[in-house]
């Protein structure tokens, strides 16, 4: 038993890298608060003949905490009905007009398979709404919320609850093979030799735990070595990637503390405190962040616990209705959710490129341009992942090598790329990152009077996700 | 077929390897050194730390050759005097290539020792002067390091090197019958530990980046990278210099130290290794291994031994001295030429003459899923080619998957492939037991049974599914691939494709021709076959094309030996003594008795008496007593699963006595009995140049050696009679023809070798 759980101790600091593995991030950035100004804007809107407009009526998330912290003590589904019964809380819809659920969610608690209906079921909504749980690693909720536009353009539903959970405070941490080979045949045996025949033949290694995959399954390689590597393949220093981190953190608090992060709801955890606010936001300095060392090619790699997002806990939820829907029940909706896109590359080499892919796909077949964008949101999984897309979007050579296209994309504005913080400072819980992306393009559109939002994520898989969220009209 | 898989014990040791470190390559360098313009090495300073690039121009690898030698002095010295640096890194801009190793030619161009030797203490002294340098070099390693590349990294201070697979390390000389001769053979040792050092420079393994940082033969590792807004290649090779000149200002700044920490275990070893007495038990156990393996008929692994020894037990000045003196010695041997002859050998005949066929194969379907088959669906999938595996029943197709992964998972196992790579390498392939998918084939090779009518019946079968373009490949040991073409209503598609079992292990690929078979058809058969990672000879078509038709004279002279009187076991040894890899009763046995029997006795009537010599009657007598060899598990040994001595069957005693016949006791010394049996060989092998079955030397010594398991150390039948003279071989002939009669009759261009000494193989 000490053995056993001596083990575990010592593989525990790997769940630290754990974290690093599941890039969601979906970018959603915003911009506009400069280009306000009230260039009065008169695009053209997304809707499609034939189509229903769907829109999101609102979205909410418990607050984003360090892993081991004040949810250390919850399972996932507690969060997942947190963050449920604030949607409920914050839109006031009623129980049974829910058609159905979907959460999506990366490490699963073997106990809550399926974590959206477990969740549902606890939150108080009808025992008469289905629901599922998406899996597609930090893109997770957002398979759950195009799953929901699906059901809904296909007039199945709706009114559809999209969300999203992690926790990555407990995460399943397996017998080894062979240990529950001998436990299964244990349970088959029926007599007393047969068991001891059984039990003969346990060794002492078969006490050594198996904890969820830390490397990405094809290539055997950690999330953040791969970040490392693609920093060093676009010559991304260690001081761009500090000062990207910095950046994000700092504007991260400054959303805080000036109140802008309204999706957030409080969470009156069981037997501790009432959580308000995210925990992971800490703005320190240069100097601080240069004495780190790398986290994963060491000595001399760029990446660094400074400058890579974190193990998160949280969860979030939106409410997606069809327009004529959410209009007839007297809602005022925050924003259409229009075109978006999945795409997919090579897992090894360019396992944090998805934004790139995406993004040039879905402005062409939204027929937008770079420069139709008022808020990006982007998943900031590390500071190099987000500096290293940003220079393939913004490289003829990449675009014309590996993309097949004539250019590149082009540069988002930086003054209008994830202005409320990021991944890296507000946190990533795996699941639920793709909501918190798509309510910050929604509020900073209406905080900054823009049109058009582009979310854009990365997975473990070498996969990607982008999404225009554009603006109800006020 | 008849190159079975006992031959495949040939890469246990020798050639073989040799063939495979592709590195080496021999360049010859006209042009004089320009003293003013280097062409080898530019060098810049960047900050304090200067880096020193390596790029040999027209070549795709570097080699070090006496002009990159004396041009990388001359910039040592502009780095030694600069007061403005204090540190150097050296690296290669050569993609895939850090120093490949020694000029061949260089060495070839000496004619003494006396020469070797002078080279090789140069050399040293260059090495020496760097391992010795006040500022620190670090060696930033991209691609193979071998040879005098690895001599050249080992005396610098630091070394790093790319994770790439393409990144190898390793001392490759003894394969070539030569020794490290530029110090590896007394730093090796201090750096990895004696048992290492003897392991790398006695087999000329080489050795990847990561297996090489745990071993301490390099310090830093640096993964490769992906795209970014450059050629990814040519990104990490700037990415390793920005490593490497980071680590360079530490050391100068001595904020790091070159020395590693050693584990438990190594520390203890070297612990164990400082008593005199161990050491000299470990000598005497490598040394005990090398003879055993080597017969003593390779000279460079016991001198090697004897150089580490010298270095160590005498002290480093002893241990240079032996090492160059040894190294010019080895190079003037006969089977450091040999060797060499079959290393260039390799290099040509694993390049396509034929050029680039029209369309390139994508989809291949293989016809068999027997031993053969899976085989060659293995070495295909694996290369990334879409495979149709296809046989009769469900069964026979189930056990060729089952062996293709099984193949796979063996280098999962060994950890030279992920089981995510073992998994999408095997999805592949495509088992089925019908035509369906074959209209997209564009090559069809068919290893069925060696039987005619079934062989026409298949390609009718293929012919009447397959698009136009398709080639029709026959995997067949002996069966004339114009015979098999006569039911074809496009010969010019048809092709022999002759694979040597194991086929994963065998290097071998021999491609038939027959005088209708189009060049666009061959060069698409060698475009695969180099796919494949094979090496490839291209014969004309006849009985048993080149290699059945060397071995079989050789076969029939086995049991004419046997019959004399000469056991298995006997006859076994003096065959390895004399180099071969396999004891010739045990190749039979390994072959297939039936095997054997069918090839004697279809070539025994093209070719008559000059295939005559043992009864076929024994071979009869033993497949009528279901002693088929190894694979009824009775032939002339008896085998079990699982035991590794075989011992001799004893119901074979009666077979032997009924065909009993005297022995000629001029003839039947151990020497006579092993030149009557590789004399044959030769001559056959010569007859068929003469014929022009084979288009060059070259491939016949290449087809002997890796197909056949012809003696490595002779380098093949060609340079046999080259480096042994031809004289001495038509004299040897003579006399057994004396008292045998045609079998042994020289061929013409044997004779007329022997008649005129300058005549030579290889010019």
């Amino acid at each position: 038993m000490t053995s056993l759980l001596t083990y575990t101790f010592k593989n525990l600091p790997n769940t630290s890298k754990w974290a690093l593995r599941f890039c969601m991030r979906p970018l959603s950035s915003s911009s506009q608060v400069q280009a306000a100004a009230g260039t009065t804007k008169s695009k053209k809107t997304l809707a499609k003949p034939n189509i229903r407009n769907i829109v999101v009526v609102d979205g909410v998330r418990t607050p984003f905490l360090l892993s081991g912290t004040s949810y250390k003590d919850l399972m996932p589904h507690d969060l997942a009905r947190a963050a449920l019964s604030g949607l409920l809380h914050r839109t006031s819809v009623p129980k049974d007009v829910v058609d159905y659920i979907i959460f999506g969610t990366v490490i699963q608690e073997v106990k809550t398979s399926n974590v959206a209906r477990e969740a549902a079921l606890g939150a108080g909504f009808s025992d008469k709404t289905p629901a599922h749980t998406v899996t597609m690693a930090c893109i997770s909720s957002n398979q759950a919320m195009t799953t929901a536009v699906g059901l809904i353009a296909s007039g199945q539903c709706d009114v559809v609850v999209a969300g999203g959970v992690e926790l990555m405070s407990d995460i399943p941490i397996r017998h080894s093979r062979k240990m529950r080979k001998m436990m299964l045949d244990l349970n088959k045996a029926k007599t007393l030799a047969q068991r001891l025949s059984v039990i003969s033949k346990f060794r002492l290694n078969f006490l050594s735990p198996e904890l969820p995959a830390v490397s990405e399954f094809s290539t055997s390689e950690t999330m953040g070595h791969s970040a490392d590597r693609l920093a060093a393949a676009f010559a991304i220093s260690r001081e761009e990637q500090d000062e990207y981190a910095l950046r994000s953190h700092s504007l991260a608090k400054r959303a805080q503390d000036e109140g802008l992060l309204s999706d957030v709801v409080p969470f009156k955890v069981p037997g501790r405190d009432t959580v308000t606010q995210d925990n992971g936001i800490r703005p320190s300095s240069l100097d601080q962040m240069a004495k780190l060392k790398p986290a994963f090619i060491k000595p001399y790699g760029t990446v660094t616990a400074a400058n890579s997002s974190f193990l998160t806990d949280g969860a979030s939820a939106v409410l997606i209705m069809a327009e004529e829907k959410a209009l007839a029940m007297g809602y005022k909706p925050k924003a259409y959710l229009r075109d978006f896109m999945y795409v997919s590359q090579d897992p090894k080499d360019q396992l944090l490129l998805g934004p790139t892919y995406a993004t040039p796909k879905v402005l062409e077949k939204a027929g937008l341009t770079m420069n139709d964008i008022d808020a990006f949101e982007f998943h900031e999984a590390f500071s190099g992942q987000i500096l290293a897309n940003l220079k393939a979007m913004d490289s003829d050579w990449f675009a014309q090598n590996y993309m097949g296209r004539k250019a590149k994309v082009g540069l988002p504005p930086l003054e209008k790329f994830n202005n409320w913080g990021g991944s890296l400072s507000l946190g990533h819980p795996f699941g639920a990152t793709g909501c918190r992306l798509v309510m910050a393009a929604a509020n900073r559109l209406r905080k900054e009077g823009g049109q058009y939002g582009l979310v854009a994520a990365c997975a473990a898989g070498g996969q990607g996700h982008a999404m225009i969220v554009e603006a109800y009209p006020k | 077929m008849v190159a079975s898989r006992a031959i495949g014990s040939l890469s246990r040791f020798t050639a073989s390897r040799t063939l495979r470190c592709s590195g080496y390559i021999c360049r010859s360098f006209t042009r004089a050194s320009a003293l003013l313009t280097r062409t080898h090495i530019n060098y810049g300073v960047k900050g304090d730390v200067a880096v020193i690039r390596i790029n040999s121009p027209n070549s795709k690898v570097n080699t070090l050759s006496q002009e990159l030698h004396s041009e990388f002095m001359e910039v040592m010295n502009e780095v030694w005097s600069s007061s403005q640096i204090r540190s150097a890194v050296l690296i290669s801009t050569k993609p895939g290539c850090f120093i490949a190793g020694a000029d061949l030619n260089m060495l070839n161009a000496c004619t003494t020792s006396q020469e070797v030797t002078q080279i090789s203490q140069e050399a040293q002294k260059m090495f020496e002067k760097l391992e010795k340098s006040t500022k620190p070099v670090v060696a930033a390693i991209n691609g193979s390091c071998l040879g005098g590349g690895l001599e050249l990294a080992i005396s610098c201070q630091y070394r790093i090197a790319t994770k790439d697979k393409k990144t190898v390390l390793g001392s490759p000389e003894v394969l070539l019958g030569i020794l490290p001769g530029a110090g590896a053979t007394q730093r090796l040792p201090k750096m990895v530990g004696i048992p290492a050092a003897f392991d790398m420079m006695l087999t000329g393994r080489s050795i990847r980046a990561d297996r090489a940082k745990k071993m301490g033969l390099v310090d830093q590792l640096v993964e490769p990278l992906g795209p970014g807004v450059k050629p990814p290649e040519e990104r990490t090779i700037e990415y390793l210099e920005e490593v490497a000149i980071t680590f360079a200002k530490g050391l100068a700044d001595k904020k790091i130290t070159p020395k590693r920490d050693k584990g438990l275990v190594e520390k203890m070893t070297s612990y164990a290794l400082s008593i005199p007495f161990v050491r000299q038990q470990i000598y005497k156990k490598v040394e005990e291994k090398v003879q055993k393996q080597t017969k003593g008929l390779y000279p460079a692994p016991l001198k090697i031994i004897d150089v580490v020894k010298t270095g160590i037990e005498q002290g480093s000045n002893a241990g240079y001295l032996s090492e160059s003196q040894r190294f010019g010695e080895l190079a003037m041997t006969k089977e450091s030429k040999a060797l060499m002859g079959l290393y260039r050998g390799q290099t040509q005949c694993k390049k396509n003459k034929f050029g680039a066929p029209q369309k390139e194969v994508k989809q291949l379907a293989v016809l068999g899923a027997g031993l053969m088959g899976a085989g060659i669906a293995q070495v295909s999938v694996d290369k990334g080619l879409q495979t149709i595996l296809k046989d009769t029943t469900l069964p026979a197709l189930g056990r060729g998957q089952q062996q293709v992964f099984k193949g796979l998972n063996d280098k999962v196992k060994k950890k030279t492939l992920t089981s995510f790579e073992r998994d999408a390498m095997f999805s592949n392939l495509i088992g089925q037991l019908d035509y369906r998918g074959f209209e997209k084939a564009d090559m069809v090779i068919e290893a069925v049974f060696e039987d005619l009518s079934l062989k026409h019946r298949v390609l009718k079968e293929t012919e009447a599914v397959i698009p136009d373009h398709c080639v029709f490949a026959s995997n067949t040991s002996a069966l004339p691939i114009g015979e098999i073409a006569t039911v074809s209503k496009r010969p010019e598609k048809v092709i022999g494709m002759h694979y040597f079992s194991p086929v994963d292990k065998m290097q071998l690929l021999e491609i038939i021709t027959t005088e209708k078979t189009s060049k666009d058809t061959t060069a698409s058969a060698v475009d695969v076959g180099l796919r494949q990672g094979k090496v490839i000879i291209v014969v004309k078509d006849g009985p048993g094309f080149y290699t059945t038709r060397c071995l079989t004279p050789m076969m029939s002279e086995v049991i004419r030996i046997l019959q004399e009187g000469v056991g298995p076991k006997k006859l076994d040894s003096l065959t390895t003594s004399f180099g071969f890899p396999v004891g010739a009763a045990t190749l039979v046995d390994e072959v297939g008795v039936d095997v054997a029997k069918h090839v004697a006795e279809n070539l025994g009537k093209e070719f008559g008496e000059r295939f005559a010599g043992g009864s076929l009657e024994m071979l009869q007598q033993m497949i009528s007593k279901g002693f088929l060899g190894r694979k009824s598990g009775k032939g002339f040994y008896i085998y079990q699963e699982g035991v590794k001595n075989k011992n001799l069957n004893s119901d074979m005693d009666s077979i032997l006595a009924s065909l009993k016949m005297p022995s000629q006791p001029d003839v039947s010394s151990d020497e006579d009995i092993q030149y009557r049996l590789v004399t044959r060989f030769v001559n056959e092998a010569i007859l068929c140049l003469q014929e022009g079955v084979l288009a060059t030397p070259t491939e016949g010594d290449i087809g002997a050696v890796f197909g056949l398991g012809f003696p490595p150390c002779l380098g093949g039948p060609f340079h046999f009679v080259d480096l042994y003279g031809a004289q001495k071989i038509v004299d040897r002939l003579r006399k057994y023809e004396a008292v045998y009669g045609k079998q042994f009759t020289p061929c013409q261009l044997l004779v007329d070798h022997a008649n005129n000494p300058n005549k030579k193989f290889y010019q």
